[in-house]
């Protein structure tokens, strides 16, 4: 098969339409008895351990009846309803899978294709980037005089601030996995070494953030040229899998290396992010008192809402720069074929090793943000679940468009965010209901989903860097990513 | 002496559980060309299940005989685990096939978080302790060393039925047809369709093979560790994907050869260097393999066509 993206998850086999009921009830009948199947046991009973420390179960069988029956009519009403329809019950079903996510991705490929796109989509994509910019910086303060200096700070905290770090990993990682084509697993290991780095630095010898931002940054590019020089001889998976060994090695030394890292209680009471000097608290010359205003800790989340803002524009505008500068097109053109690439005399170690670098600093600038908006670091915010995130967010926001992983960013970070607001589902399903239990749950489901119907992520569109006679978008399918 | 030989036995033990997931892996790798990174917590579930369906046996059933049980347990976890992953291969991998490689690496990835949240859902996250079992001890040396090397039956029960299902499968992959087929597909895919071999049904089997095997893996751990929590499919799954590198990916032999030595060195190294550093260990040899040797040991080397 080509390469086209396929728009339908599994039973492609009742393509051929007008299935009669019988077949209906049959296959449905099959649905709901694997549905039943995989409820048992691990659905059916629950084991909880006792005082004693002995497993007692408990039974819950309606609860896989109800999975099946949901199952058998869902794959009954999909087969019996005329094959224009069928979209619309993947649809509902996906969404009931992944989420907010799967909703999102579904309405963002509406009518995109591998065809080229319209006019009006261009000049839509041309438009959106800076309009999208435009309400990122503004929402601090749409989100302060619509909610005030206390409802506001969740928003601009949780949301804000939490996506644009995710933004700027994602930037990160795009250097080298979406321009560069090497697949790199382990990168929460260069934010652990900007993290720490920052950490140590001000704890130990009292630097301020402004040294030690670049000195993080550094110290993460020389861990990514110590780590990349090795490895980035091998292709594709193996790449992989050796950056993911490398991403936990950091995170076991960080964990067991107690005299140095403080191992699981990590490092406390880091110096906190002050206004060029003047500190954002409530004494006499903290920020407020400076500038005459009412104390609230509202300011300093604006400023390190702006401070990441800047932070990951500084990565975007570095990123496009080079991708028109040689490096950055003998990055593309080693994505494309590396075979060629040699032939033509492109030294692929070197640039390979830039784009490591290079992503790995924009990874150690994000950390020592980390540290400095915390306040506090540990291994447990460096572990495989974060290098996988980031990852997701590149390549569901479609690798090498920068406004495709922004997107990404904000879906992947923000809708499980959301799902701490939904208290009102426990007047539906009772007061044991706990939604944010299922964040993480919602979050895999929708990976999956996302991939299945946009293989080439959120933004399918690639814009090439060099172009005979006009500019014009390209599909993503004419472009090799990560086979390192 | 005694201190290397307590430690032959232990690292066996545990290769043996590493060898039986590193198959899953090296299997589907050589067939469909994919890292599954899903299947650590398939393992994860599959143990999960045998613990359950141990506990309706004694609890509910009142099954009085251990061996009766464990059987029963054993091929239930099989069935119970392989329908899993056949549904996985076939809702999540199957309609990536033929898309671009990260495709299927994203969505097990996303596999891999579902799992491991469904179960901390459904079943709680914390630790499973699973009932005490009677467990025969026997002493190989005399103790004047200051202790006696120690062979228990669960570890000859693991080690016995690792090797019994490793010649089952064997024989199943060199000498039947089915054996025969995957094999064609792992060459050419395209050819062996052309060839009237049904690939689809091939690689599905190849899940089902791979997650059965995984949930012996599972009922093993059980046994063996006498504890589970929702977060083990990762380490484990982690290791023997090394395993798997380490013998060669792509190679049966290799998986259960890497998945020994696997198990000898994090058992050697706790035992003479330090156990804080264990899973470093690991990761650093699968970083060295693939580093100076990345066909493992009985890999073939991968040509790259021009």
């Amino acid at each position: 098969m080509a390469a086209a993206p396929q728009s339908k998850p599994a039973d492609q086999s009742d393509e051929a339409s007008g299935a009669t009921i019988g077949t209906a009830i049959r296959n449905a009948a099959a649905a709901a008895l694997v549905a039943f199947g995989l409820c048992f046991p691990i659905i059916s009973y629950h084991a909880e351990s006792n005082i004693n420390n002995e497993l007692i179960l408990t039974g819950r069988w309606p609860l896989s009846f109800a999975i099946a029956a949901v199952v058998f009519l869902f794959v009954f009403f999909r087969q019996v309803s005329p094959p224009d329809y069928r979209i619309w019950f993947d649809r509902v079903g996906a969404v009931a899978a992944g989420g907010m996510g799967g909703a999102l991705a579904e309405s963002a490929a509406e009518g995109e294709g591998t065809a080229p796109p319209t006019k009006a989509r261009t000049r839509f994509s041309q438009w959106f980037g800076p309009f999208a910019l435009g309400f990122v910086i503004l929402f601090p303060l749409i989100m302060l005089g619509l909610l005030g200096p206390n409802g506001s700070l969740k928003w601009i905290n949780n949301y804000g601030v939490q996506i644009l770090i995710y933004v700027m990993l994602g930037w990160g990682l795009n250097i080298v996995v979406g321009l560069a084509g090497l697949l790199d697993l382990g990168y929460v290991a260069f934010y652990a070494v900007g993290a720490y780095s920052y950490a140590l630095l001000s704890t130990t010898l009292g630097l301020s953030f402004w040294i030690c931002l670049p000195l993080a940054g550094l110290l993460a590019a020389m861990w990514g040229v110590i780590l990349g020089f090795p490895v980035l001889r091998l292709r594709g998976d193996y790449l992989a899998i050796v950056t993911l060994a490398f991403g936990e090695i950091i995170r076991l030394v960080l964990i067991n290396w107690v005299d140095f890292t403080n191992g699981y209680a990590g490092i406390s009471s880091i110096p906190k992010v002050t206004f060029f000097g003047i500190p954002f608290n409530d004494e006499e010359d903290g920020f407020s008192a400076v500038f005459h205003l009412p104390f609230s800790p509202i300011y300093r989340t604006i400023f390190l809402f702006y401070l990441i803002l800047a932070l990951a524009l500084f990565t975007n505008f570095v990123t496009m720069r080079l991708r028109r500068l040689p490096i950055g097109r003998a990055w593309e053109a080693l994505r494309e074929d590396e075979i060629a690439c040699r032939s033509l005399g492109i030294n692929t170690t070197n640039t390979k090793l830039t784009a490591f670098a290079l992503g790995a600093m924009f990874g150690g600038f994000a950390g020592s943000f980390f540290s400095v908006r915390q306040g506090f670091v540990s291994p447990e915010s460096f572990t495989f679940m974060e290098s996988a995130t980031i990852l997701a967010i590149v390549v569901l926001g479609g690798m090498g468009s920068q406004l495709g992983v922004a997107i990404a960013a904000a879906v992947m970070i923000g809708a499980p965010e959301l799902m701490r607001e939904l208290d009102w589902m426990k007047r539906i399903f009772g007061e044991d209901f706990d939604p944010t239990q299922y964040r993480m749950l919602l979050f895999g489901a929708a990976m999956v989903v996302m991939m299945i119907w946009k293989p080439r992520g959120l933004v399918s569109t690639r814009e090439p860097s060099i172009f005979l006679k006009e500019r014009k978008s390209v599909s993503g399918d004419l472009v090799k990513e990560g086979h390192g | 002496m005694d201190n290397f030989l307590q430690q032959l036995i232990n690292g066996v033990t545990l290769g043996s559980i590493y060898g039986l997931i590193a198959i899953g892996y090296t299997m589907v790798y050589g067939i469909i060309g994919m890292v599954n990174f899903a299947h650590g917590d398939v393992f994860m579930l599959s143990a999960f299940i045998a613990l359950i369906l141990f506990m309706i046996l004694t609890q509910l059933l009142h099954v009085g005989s251990l061996p009766l049980a464990f059987v029963v347990v054993l091929i239930g976890a099989m069935a119970l685990t392989a329908l899993w992953n056949w549904s996985i291969e076939r809702l999540a991998y199957r309609p990536l096939r033929g898309s671009f490689r990260l495709a299927p690496l994203i969505s097990a990835i996303g596999m891999s978080i579902f799992l491991s949240n469904f179960v901390q859902v459904v079943q709680g996250p914390r630790n499973k302790p699973a009932p005490q079992l009677p467990n025969h001890v026997f002493k190989i040396t005399d103790g004047s060393a200051g202790y006696s090397v120690t062979l228990s039956v669960r570890q000859i029960l693991i080690v016995a039925l690792t090797v019994v299902l490793l010649a089952a499968f064997w024989y199943l992959v060199k000498h039947t047809s089915l054996g025969r087929a995957q094999r064609a597909c792992e060459q050419d895919r395209k050819m062996a369709a052309l060839l009237g071999i049904d690939v689809d049904a091939t690689i599905s089997i190849t899940f089902i093979i791979g997650a059965a095997l995984a949930a012996v893996a599972g009922v093993m751990f059980v046994i063996y560790y006498g504890v589970v929590n929702f977060a083990d499919g990762f380490v484990p799954g982690v290791k023997a994907f090394t395993a798997a590198v380490l013998g060669g990916i792509g190679s049966l032999p290799g998986a259960v050869l890497g998945g020994l030595l696997i198990g000898l060195i994090e058992v050697f190294w706790s035992s003479y260097f330090t156990t804080d550093y264990k899973d470093v260990a690991a990761f650093m040899i699968l970083a060295i393999t693939l580093i100076f040797m990345p066909s493992g040991i009985l890999g073939r080397p991968e040509v790259e066509k021009v």
